[in-house]
Formats: C-alpha cells, structure tokens, sequence
C-alpha cells in the first residue's frame, strides 16, 4: 500500500471527529451563539462513550451516552449565555475547561485501557478500484457522517427549520419581531451542537483509536471551529475542510512509513499551520464572508 | 358610525421615568385609512409595537373586532389579522426576497415567488423574489416589507414612515395601492410626519403629543399649519429666505468621475461632474441604491481613488482624490454620513466621546490625552443648541433616538465652522420641528458663505434648501437644474431615468 493509497483509505475516518464536531459548530454559528466549548464537549463524550463501552454496554448505548453529556454540558452553557446574557467567549472558554477536567475524572481509573472498534463494511464494486477503492471501505459511522452531513446541508439551504435558524443568526430582533422565539431555538441549536460534539469525541475513543488517554481529543475541537469558519458556515465546505485535515493528519504516519526523512514534530503540526494559512486566504475574499458571515456572532440578544 | 376594527382605552406603557403613552385612546373604522402624526418621541412609535403585541401595555384595553385583545407575540397579532410595515426594516439581509417571506407565509417556494410577482404587478411593488435582500436598495426593500405583509391578508395594515424612501411618482403608485386595500376592506393606520400626505390620503388622524393624544380630526378639514401646531405645540418656523447667490470659489469639483467598486453589489459610477461653491447648496436627488453610497464615500475619503486616477476630486482647490478622510477633514471639509450608528456615531460610546470623534481639533485634546472638560463642554453646547432630548452628554449615543442622534451629529459637524459641508439626508427621521430648524441653519451658513452639499431622498427638502439640484441614477450625474426654474415633476422624471442625464445643459 503506497502513501497515497494510505492517505485515501484513512481519511475520511480520520475526518469524522472533525466533520461532526464542526457540524454541530455550524449549527450553533448559524443561530448566532459562539460555542468555543467544543474541545471539552467532545473529550467529555470521549469519556462517557469509552465507559460504556468497555463495561460492555456497546457501540450504540456508548454513542447514545456521548450524545447525552455532550448536550447536558452545552445545556449549562446554553443557560449561562442565553438566559444570564452572560458573555459567549468566556462562557465557552470555561464549559470547554469543565469538560476537559470531567473527562480527566471519570477517566482516571481507565487509562491506556483498550476496547473494540467497529468493523469496516466495504461498499460492493466500488472497494474494487484501484487505488480509491479504499475510500469506500468505512465503518458505519463514517457512513452515517457522510448521511448527516447532508441532512445538515439540505436543512439549512432549503427547509423552513433551516431558514428559521439562519434568520435568526443574522438578526435576531427582526427574528423576534416577526414572532420566532430566539431564546427558544437557540436553546435547541446548542444542544445539538453538544450532542453532535459528543458524537465526535465518541467515535475519536471507541471507533478512531479505541483506546481511554487522557487529553486524547488533542486540539480536534478546536480545530472543528477553525472549520467552520474556515468553510465560510457553508456544509459542502466544511465537509471538504474535515477530508483536508484529516489527510493532513494522515500525513506524518504516511511520510514515517515510507521513510521520508522529516522530523515529526514538523508533520504533526501540519494541521495546525493548514488552519492559519487557510483562514488567512478565506478572510481575504470579503464576498464570500459578507455573504455567509453571521451578523449576530456571539452577540447577546436583548429584546 | 359603524363599529371601530380596532378600538384602543387607555392604553398607557412607561420604560423606566419615560412615559411613552399616558392614556391613549383610538378608533380605527373598517375600511379606513387612519394616520397617527407626531413628533419624534412623542410615542408614535411605541403605540404602534402595542397594537402589533411586540410590546404590552401596562394598562388599558385593546378591543379588536369588539372583542378584548390581548397580544403576546407579532405572531399572534398577525393570526388575528394586524400586519406591520416597520420603519427599520426587519428585513434578513443574507436571505433572499422569497426566504424572507417564507419566513412570515406559509407556502413552497415557487408558489411564493409567483405570489411575489403576481403582487408586484397589482400594486407597483416589482421586485426580484431571488435577489439577496444586501442587494436591494432601501425603496426595494420596503417593497419587499409591503409585499410580505399584505401575503398575510391583514385586516389592519401598520405603515410606519412608509413613503420616507420613495420617490414621488412612487408615493403615488403607494398610495393607490392603499386606497385599494381600504375599498376591498383593509384598514390601515399610517404613521408620518407629512403633514400634506397625511392630507391627501387619511380619512382620519390622531395626534401625539409628549406621550398623550392631543386630538382626533379629519386631516382633510384643516391645513397643515393647524395640523403641525397640534402636533408640535406652537407655530412652524417660516422657512428662511435665501439670498441671492454670489457666485463665490469652487470649495468642491468633481470631474468626469468613473469609478468602479470593488463590491460586486454596489454601484459603478460614470462621468460624475459637480462643482459646490461657496454660498450655494447643492442637491443630489435619486432613489437610494443609484451610486449615493458610492458617491458619499469617494467625496468623504472613505473611499480614495487609485493613485494613478489624478485630476478628479477637488477641494479647496486641492487635488484630493487619493487622500484618505482625515486629511480631507484638515482642508475644512466635514461630512454627516446617511447612516448614524456605526458611521456617523458609535452606539456604545457617550455624546462626549462621540462628540470628540470629529472635534478633536476644537482644543478638545491636552498633549494627547482627552481634556475632559472641554469635551464635555463642546457636547453639552451641542445638545443645547441642537435640542437635542437626551438625559445629559454621558448618555450612549445608541440611547438617542434616530432624529435625536442626527440633531446631534449635524451639529458636531456645523461646529467644526468648515468650509465645504457635505450631509447625507439631513433629516432622515427627524421630526418636523427639528427638521426645519436643521434646514434653516443650513440656510443661514450657505448664506455665510459656506459651501454646502446635500444628498436627499425628500424632493421637498431639496427644493427648500437647494440652489440647484443634480440628480443621480443608475450611477450617472444629471446636469445641474436651478431649483427655482425646475418642477419636481422634472425632477422625477430623472429620478425614474425617463429622461437621459446627457439632456441639455444649464447652469
């Protein structure tokens, strides 16, 4: 197997955490609220989902539990910047914080401990190409991302439900004067934002990389909401951002195994270098932010 | 009398120590166009978020139908049959015209752009139902507003300053429509400060004064000098006659200007030529949306021209075109923008923050740092000369409201004493006392020998401070008309493009 062969069989797995993660981003964005949480929402999921797995409750019940505390934890940020109009930053700040320590928690007695991943169906005829034909051979949550990422794209760019949540991430006093109930659908924004974040570090420790370590969501939070914006809030772009970092990631285990002489360090912080030089291209075509941008960012709203 | 549509008691709702409605009370009939005159703040507003259910009264009934009404939400007034055109948009600016709508109307989205068109052809509201809102000019968007409100099949029709942004021909065109609405059984309730249109098309009107009703009448009985003494208490101030004109030096030229924006959505301009000169005021008329921004900003520095684009802008005699905003502002230029939060002020700063902005060369800094005295100084004087209604200079600017902070930043920018004036709708939403005295002391420094340049939507502002107006379309400049030898119709006719601006030359 060559690298490129490598990199196409491994990218979309290595993209999910991401794309889920920075769907549930794109939600929360879309409404107006700045949740900068999701790197303690997800290690949280992380957490819970391993748990339940390894004591045997399964894949299902795990992902079931992940979603749950993802939401439950955004919930409390939700109520802390919506109800008390208490700042978004700092508010997702700390809730990313209490997550991250929750996980350290309930994780303690599990580390390095492993448990079973999920098995990879191949899709008939198309696994058989050459060369991409490792594209097609995925777990089934990959294929369920794949499922929500075009739910979320056809939700936002055509339903009403979509067109409510845009509205009001642009103006919400005109959202509210119209008669929708901003609060209310925020509310409801953040915790699927949470419970997608959940989601996401589920798959990182029960699918990805089977095994409980502390601090093991490593920065992919972080990185979901450089996505979003980095997709200028469009789906088809933060799809096509999570396969970029996730190649990106697959690059330094690639480059060791065919012996390329590059020092590590360098390789694993390609991601992290992708984000600002692609942020900085991103911010420089103004059109496509004015058009995409949501003008109630992390405004407090106030009637 | 038949049996009101809507029939208010008492209504009374304070925020804080401001009473915005004592104990309003107010019949609409069906079938009736009933207009509600008053001053800025003096509650117009504030009574008609009630009977909308954005707001609750903290007493007093409101009887709809002849049954009590008591509203929680717009969504519920808009159930019973009450829709609202605001006079700030509630317009999403990234949606498209039909998105916009699907927000309010049921329906698929096919079905809805046709209902669009459909209405737009009925009632001279055309518009694109596919064009991104951003895009829209304000008169489009007010379309926009109508069209969305009348899907709903209201009962009652709520006009806030609807005809603030159109131009005549279009007020017209508004105003068959809505007479067509009262014959097929619409009531509608048109809040203006106008006093003539209130005349031409309300069959009733109640005036506001300080929060309470001061009277219920027939506008068509009486003629507006009694209309604008029951709504501001005392006369009108007589418009200020103009001297002759002088022929003083050329403080502004503009010279076959092109320019082409860098937004794909805003408008290029082509073959611009103007000239201001000392003690003379010249008027840019047009629909909004024809180049005005893209012009203002060329004029103010906000936009310089490229380096190589020489010899197009003068002020003072001084090729300024690649000079950026505060070295314009040096050579004796100032400049009141259209929009006065976030360009004309800063919402979250005080007056006296804002005030120093633009007049800080008034002594109002020491070494550098604010002297907070003369600042304060500077904004109370400007407040007290302006009468501008606010608690004190310590008061946010965003506080203000829209005629009350337009007082202000007019007023700032006549107290930097500057050689060349540009102001950009000087009384967008200023109530009518307040507008004349804006008016007249434009009149008074033109005739001081200051040069001074208005862009206005309002003909009737232009041609009462204007010695000679231009009108701006499709981003080319008419030839300059002498306001006393030009009916507006001529005017209009220009606004609309049915007269190319390369007709014959004057001036």
């Amino acid at each position: 197997m060559n690298a490129i062969e490598f990199i196409l069989a491994g990218m979309l797995a290595a993209a999910t955490p991401f794309l889920l993660a920075a769907l549930g981003e794109l939600v929360v964005e879309r409404a107006g609220v700045l949740n900068l949480g999701v790197e303690g929402l997800m290690a949280l999921g992380a957490v819970l989902a391993f748990i339940v797995v390894y004591h045997g409750g399964g894949h299902v019940m795990g992902f079931v539990a992940a979603g749950l505390g993802g939401a439950a934890l955004s919930l409390v940020f939700a109520l802390v910047v919506l109800g008390f109009r208490a700042n978004q930053v700092a508010a997702g700040l700390a809730i990313g914080i209490l997550g991250q320590g929750l996980s350290a928690l309930f994780g303690k007695s599990y580390e390095s401990l492993t448990v079973k991943g999920l098995p990879k169906l191949a899709l008939p005829w198309l696994s058989d190409i050459p060369v991409v034909g490792g594209l097609f051979v995925q777990d089934v949550v990959v294929w369920l991302s794949l499922a929500a990422t075009l739910a979320i794209w056809a939700t936002l760019a055509y339903t009403k439900t979509g067109l409510v949540v845009r509205a009001i991430g642009e103006n919400p006093k005109a959202a509210h004067a119209i008669g929708y109930p901003v609060v209310a659908v925020r509310f409801a924004a953040v915790a699927f934002g949470g419970m997608m974040a959940g989601f996401a570090g589920a798959y990182a420790a029960v699918v990805y990389t089977p095994l409980w370590a502390d601090g093991m969501i490593a920065g992919r939070g972080w990185i979901a909401i450089a996505l979003v914006v980095f997709g200028t809030w469009l789906t088809g772009r933060i799809f096509l951002g999570a396969c970029l970092f996730g190649a990106v990631s697959l690059m330094g285990l690639a480059a060791q195994a065919t012996g390329l002489d590059v020092p590590s360090q360098l390789l694993s912080s390609l991601p992290y270098l992708v984000t600002i030089v692609v942020l900085g291209i991103i911010s420089a075509d103004r059109r496509l932010l004015k058009l995409n941008g949501v003008a109630s960012l992390g405004e407090p709203f106030d009637r | 009398m038949t049996a009101p549509l809507l029939s208010l008691r008492g209504i009374s709702k304070s925020y804080g120590q401001i009473r915005a409605n004592q104990a309003i009370d107010l019949d609409v009939p069906p079938r009736s166009i009933h207009a509600i005159l008053g001053e800025n703040g003096a509650g117009k507003s504030t009574l008609v978020k009630l009977i909308y259910g954005v707001e609750q009264p903290d007493s007093g009934t409101i009887m709809w139908k002849g049954a009590p009404l008591s509203l929680a939400s717009p969504a519920e007034a808009r159930r019973a049959g009450i829709g609202m055109v605001f006079q700030h948009f509630s317009l999403f600016e990234t949606l498209t015209v039909v998105e916009n709508i699907r927000l309010v109307v049921p329906g698929r989205k096919a079905d809805l752009a046709e209902r669009i068109r459909t209405l737009g052809r009925d009632f001279g509201l055309e518009v694109d139902p596919f064009a991104h809102v951003h895009a829209l000019s304000v008169g489009e968007r007010q379309r926009v507003e109508i069209i969305r409100c009348l899907m709903t099949n209201p009962k009652l029709l709520i006009l806030d300053e609807p005809t603030s942004v159109l131009p005549p021909q279009s007020v017209e065109k508004l105003f068959d429509t809505l007479r067509r609405l009262r014959d097929g059984g619409v009531s509608v309730l048109f809040i203006s400060h106008k006093l003539e249109e209130i005349r031409a098309i309300c069959d009733h009107a109640t005036i506001l004064r300080g929060g309470r009703v001061t009277g219920h009448l027939d506008p068509r009985e009486h003629d507006v000098h009694d209309l604008a003494r029951m709504m501001i208490g005392r006369d009108m101030p007589e418009p200020m006659p103009a001297l002759a004109r002088s022929g003083g030096d050329k403080r502004l030229e503009i010279i076959g200007l092109d320019y082409r924006p860098d937004d794909p959505f805003a408008v290029p301009l082509s073959g611009i030529s103007l000239t201001v000169r000392s003690g003379e005021i010249l008027g840019i008329a047009g629909i909004s949306g024809n180049g005005q921004t893209e012009l203002a900003a060329l004029i103010s520095g906000e936009t310089e021209l490229p380096r190589e684009q020489r010899d197009r802008i003068y002020m003072m005699g001084k090729d300024v075109g690649a000079l950026d905003a505060a070295t314009r502002r040096r050579l004796g230029f100032a400049f009141v923008p259209e929009d006065r939060l976030g360009r004309g002020a800063v919402p979250e700063m005080s007056l006296v923050l804002n005030g120093l902005l633009t007049a800080h060369p008034l002594k109002l800094l020491k070494h550098g740092l604010i002297d907070r005295k003369n600042a304060a100084a500077f904004a109370d004087e400007c407040i007290r000369r302006y009468d501008v209604r606010t608690p004190g200079p310590e008061t946010e600017a965003g506080a203000l409201s829209g005629g009350n902070l337009q007082k202000f930043i007019v007023g700032r920018e006549i107290m930097l004493s500057p050689k060349l004036l540009f102001v950009a709708q000087p009384t967008w939403g200023v109530d009518i006392g307040a507008a004349s005295a804006i008016r007249r002391r434009l009149v008074t420094l033109r005739n001081e020998g200051m040069a001074i340049l208005v862009i206005s939507e309002e003909l009737e502002e232009l041609f009462e401070l204007c010695d000679s107006i231009q009108v701006l379309h499709n981003g080319k400049l008419s030839p300059p008309l002498v306001t006393r030898d030009t009916r507006p119709e001529e005017i209009g006719r220009y606004m609309i493009g049915a007269r190319s601006p390369s007709g014959k030359v004057l001036a």
